[in-house]
Formats: C-alpha cells, structure tokens, sequence
C-alpha cells in the first residue's frame, strides 16, 4: 500500500466512525457537550498514563473514555442545580478539566512523549509510522485499526439501539412512557462518542474531533428530513470530505486534519446556503413569497 | 516562604504580567456576565478558536509578529465568524450549538493549517506564533499591558455609555425593539465587544482557555445578588482577582502555566458560590428544603393527633 493510499483510508475510517454517533449529536442539539468531552478525554489520558506508564494500553483508552463520560455527568448536575444556564455549565466544567490536564502534563510528564500540542491537533501524516505488527505480520497503520473498531461498535450500538435512538432523539417524554429509558440510551450515545474522540485523537487531534462529527451530519440533516437518509449522506458526506481533504493537504503540504476540517466547513456552508428543502436561499424566497402573499391580501382589503 | 513572596511581589516581570491578566479578567468578567445572562456563553469558546487564521494570516501579510496587525486579523476573522454563526441559527433551521461547533472546528482548523504552511517556510521570525494556541503570559510586555489597558478603557466607557440599551436588550429585546432602539446596532456592539476581549486575551490566555474567564466570573457573581450593577461589579472583582491570584501561583510554582492556574482559580470561585451563596447556594437549599420537610411533617402530626 502507498502511503498516500494508507492515509486515506486512515482519514475515511475515522471521519466515518466520528459522523456516525453525530448524527444524533446534531438532531438532539448538544454538540457542544461532545466539544467538551474531546477536550476533557485529555484529562483521562494523562491520568491514566500516570497509573500505566505506557501510551499503548488499552487502559488508557477506558480510562479516557470514563472521563469523558464524567464530564457529561458533571454538566448534567450543574445544569440540574438551575443555578446557571445550560451552555454556562459546559463552558465551565471543561475548561477546567483541560487546565488540570496540562497542569500536570506541564508538571510531571515533561520528559515523556505526550504533550498537549500532539493531542490537540494530531497529525494523520505520522499514522503510516505506527504499525500494528500480529504474530510478526504488517497488518498495516494502527490507527487503521484502532479506528475500525470503533467504527464497528459505533456502527453496532447505532443498528441494535435504531428505534431506541429514534425515539429517545425525537420525542423523550414518549419514549420513557412506553418503558424506553432515554438516560440509558443517552449514557450509551455519550460513551460511543467519548470512545471516539479518545480513539481520534492521535490522528485527528481534539479540537478537530467535533468538527468532524458535526459538518458532515449537519450537511445531512439540511438535504433531508428522514433519518436513515440523513445518517446514509453522512457517511457520504465524511468520505467526500476525508478524500478532498487529503489530497488539498498534500498539495500544499500542510496539516491534514486540519485541511479536512477546512474542507468539512466548505461543503456543509455551501450545502447550508444551496440547500433546495432548508437552505438559506430557500428560506429568503419563502420569506419574499409570504410578504407579497401578505401585500396582495392587504392590497385586496383596502379596494374593498 | 515569606522573602520569596516578596521577592516575587517586588518582580518586575511579574508586576507586569499580574497587572495584565488581572485587568484581562477584569474586562472579561464585564462583558462576560452580558454573554452569559443571554445565555450565549458558548459562543466566546467558538469565537476564541475562530480568531486563528486571521493571526496567521495578519503574519502572512507583513511576515513579522507585529501584535497590532495579528490581533487586527483575529479581530476579522473573529467577526466573520459571528456573521456566519448568527446568520446559520438565526435564518434556518440550523440549532446555534450545531452552528458553534462547526464553525469553531473549521476555522480553527483552517488557522492550523495556515500556521503550518508558515512553519514550512524559512523565517525565523515565525517561532511563537503557535504561543496563541495555549497562551505565554510570561511573554506579556509593558505594551501589551498598556494595549490591554487603553481598549479596556473604552470597552468600559461603551457599558456606561450604553448601559441602560445593554440591560433591555440582555433581558428583554422585545420590548427593546418596541421602544425604538435598534436591535440590531445594541446586537452588534454587544458581540463586538465579545471578541474584543477575547483577542485581548489570546497572547496571555490562550485560543482554548480565554472562554472560561469569560464565563466563570459572571456565574460566580450571579450567585450572590439579583442586580445587574452588583453582578457587573462582583464579576469584574472575580476576574482581576483570579487573573492576579492565577498569576501568583503559576509564578511559585516550578512549571504551572499561567493560562490554567487562571482557569483553575476562577473555577475555585465559581464551585464556592454555588455551594456556599446564603440565598441561592446549594447548600442554603439544601437546609430550606430539610427545614419544610420538618415543618410539613409537625403539620401532619398535630393533624394525625
């Protein structure tokens, strides 16, 4: 395999796992909470490694996705004293956990190879370097696979739970009266997503996670009005976006993530402003048609 | 212990330093308590990230850290990102959390990809640009200070200046319009100022942190009164006393950053308030609650009798 070739499918595999659980991130109006979970899941790595002293074990990985999890959890009891706004809590609970995060990276890890630079912006170019070796075999870049299990599960929780989701996402009052738990479904969405920005974040890095779990759902989700057309244009979506993406960075050698995330804000602005059902020119024609509808009708009563 | 405290107070670097950030918080916990009184919290975090390429871009444009003209291009880039968001919630469908977080990561990631284009090119007087991204507070000059301080000047003056059209519009922009003041102008100027102080803040603070000053001073002060006047003031006293204290800390310490030691102060502050506020404070309601539990119970009891 090419490198280039090995990149894009690294890219592909990770924008398709980060969209997946988007979509319900999108159409339940907290996007933001995942913003905070990719930043906190950082306070999660550094602990965790304190305790593993090893960058590659699958502790780290529980353990940072427990803490993104704890952050929803700590939003949600903020939120739940009513004593301040909604997005006041999230904007408080993860600055401070990313802050202890680099206070004690800056403090005691400053000789190992984990620095807060690397996790906030990743690099999909140094994937191909990390190999995942089996029984001595080349099975290609870890992150590959690493990625496509997350892919897996994501894919699983959202096949086993569809009606579960669909239900809990649209109308929760209802779904909790016919016996669905839609705490439990959200916990489960919560820890997919954590799951994925902790599995993202060496090659994509945090801040770029939530772009890559929101563009490619939102464009979705103004092309259609049904669910399963909306999740089938966000894999689409992703994939689009990761191939123009990769081939832009390398053109101007740049970062990949990074030109991704440009790409994914292209398309889904152009899809906002084009869209033929809720685009932004749609919606100024229907507002010109609904102001001469209304100056014909009083035009019409003033003759009579 | 003692003499270094007062060798550090004496400190000429951390005299300067300390007087920014705390001025920083004190101007972000002003604007901030608008912010988050509208309930628009969120937006000073997707702003803060939105600034990125216009720094790099500034720098592409005369090829020096000239801080002027970098926080000019963060001031642009800063207000096109507001455009776009206000335009994505207001106009469509598209639900404002959706609209942060997208735009929030693209421009941030388009402001990683014009650093690393300059990185790539030979100029050495790149280095530090990425400093914006996790602030360098010990990097503060006496004119950043004084830039910190003359903008500052005037973003106070416009809260006296306006103060009754911010207080309608913070609470009440219906009946704002419907007394002829333009809705849109109070608007602009409110998140104007918003990113004013966001880019004030992102030599010292940081693209990722400078949100949390925003947000943190006002939520601590909302707690203990329900006049706009007393929040604005308490605020601006939380901001410049945790800017200093922040300061003050991450200077004892051998490697703290400034930007965090900051943000962990204001959050002491904030989780205070909320536990320990007389009126509304968890813990206030925690014994108003036990204390009707008790009287509805004698209640029953003297019925049952």
């Amino acid at each position: 395999m090419s490198m280039i070739f090995e990149i894009t499918l690294v890219a592909i595999v990770v924008a398709v796992a980060c969209a997946l659980p988007g979509v319900f991130l999108v159409l339940r109006g907290t996007t933001m909470v995942s913003d905070a979970i990719t930043h906190t899941v950082l306070l999660g790595i550094v602990l965790a490694f304190f305790i593993t002293q090893d960058l590659n074990s699958p502790l780290l990985m529980i353990g940072a996705t427990l803490v993104g999890v704890a952050t929803v959890w700590a939003i949600e009891a903020l939120q739940q004293t009513k004593l301040l706004s909604n997005d006041a809590a999230i904007g408080i609970v993860f600055p401070l956990f990313f802050s202890l995060a680099i206070i004690l990276i800056t403090r005691f890890a400053g000789n190992v190879h984990l620095d807060e630079d690397a996790v906030l912006m990743g690099e999909l170019a140094f994937s191909p370097f990390r190999r995942f070796l089996f029984l001595g075999m080349d099975l290609g870049p870890r992150a590959l696979w690493t990625m496509l299990v997350i892919l897996f599960i994501n894919s699983l929780f959202i096949l086993l739970f569809y009606k579960e989701l669909k239900i809990t996402t649209f109308d929760a009052g209802f779904a909790a009266a016919l016996g669905f738990s839609p705490v439990l479904i959200h916990y489960g969405l919560m820890t997919i997503v954590s799951l994925t920005a902790v599995g993202a974040y060496d090659s994509v890095g945090s801040i770029l996670v939530v772009g890559f779990m929101v563009g490619p759902p939102l464009a979705a989700y103004l092309l259609t009005n049904k669910l399963h057309v909306m999740i089938a244009l966000t894999v689409l979506m992703a994939f689009i976006n990761s191939i123009i993406g990769v081939q832009l960075a390398f053109y101007f050698d740049t970062t990949i993530a990074g030109m991704i995330a440009v790409v994914t804000g292209i398309t889904t602005l152009v899809i906002f402003v084009v869209s033929p059902k809720k685009g932004l020119i749609k919606a100024s024609v229907n507002r010109r048609k609904e102001q001469k509808k209304m100056d014909d009708r009083l035009k019409q009563i003033s003759k009579v | 212990m003692f003499d270094q405290i007062s060798l550090l107070l004496n400190d000429y670097t951390f005299q300067i330093v300390a007087l920014g950030t705390g001025f920083l918080g004190l101007l972000s916990g002003v604007v901030g308590t608008y912010a988050t009184l509208r309930k628009e919290s969120l937006l000073g975090d997707a702003l803060s990230h939105a600034a990125l390429p216009g720094i790099g871009i500034g720098f592409i444009l005369i090829q020096r850290k000239e801080l002027s003209v970098l926080l000019l291009g963060a001031l642009v880039s800063g207000l096109i990102a507001t455009v776009i968001i206000q335009t994505m919630s207001k106009k469509t469908v598209v639900k404002l959390d959706s609209a942060l977080s997208l735009i929030l990561s693209s421009f941030f990631g388009l402001g990683l990809v014009i650093l690393t284009s300059i990185q790539n090119n030979p100029n050495a007087q790149q280095a530090g640009l990425s400093n914006f991204i996790f602030g360098q507070a010990s990097a503060m000059l006496l004119s950043d200070v004084q830039l910190i301080g003359v903008v500052g000047v005037v973003l106070l003056a416009l809260v006296g200046l306006f103060w009754k059209e911010f207080k309608v519009f913070t609470f009440d922009p219906m009946f704002g319009q419907t007394l002829g003041f333009s809705g849109k102008i109070i608007e602009s100027l409110m998140s104007t100022m918003i990113v004013v102080t966001i880019i004030l803040g992102l030599e010292s603070v940081g693209v990722i942190l400078i949100s949390a000053l925003l947000i943190g001073p006002s939520v601590a002060a909302r707690q203990w009164t329900d006049r706009l006047s007393i929040v604005i003031v308490l605020a601006a006293v939380v901001g410049f006393v945790s800017g200093v204290t922040g300061t003050f800390i991450s200077s004892m310490g051998a490697r703290i950053p400034t930007g965090p030691s900051i943000v962990v102060v204001v959050s002491s502050f904030v989780f205070f308030s909320l536990f320990f506020s007389p009126k509304r404070g968890i813990i206030a309601k925690h014994y108003a609650y036990k204390k009707r539990q008790k009287v509805f119970m004698k209640h029953i009891q003297s019925l049952e009798e």
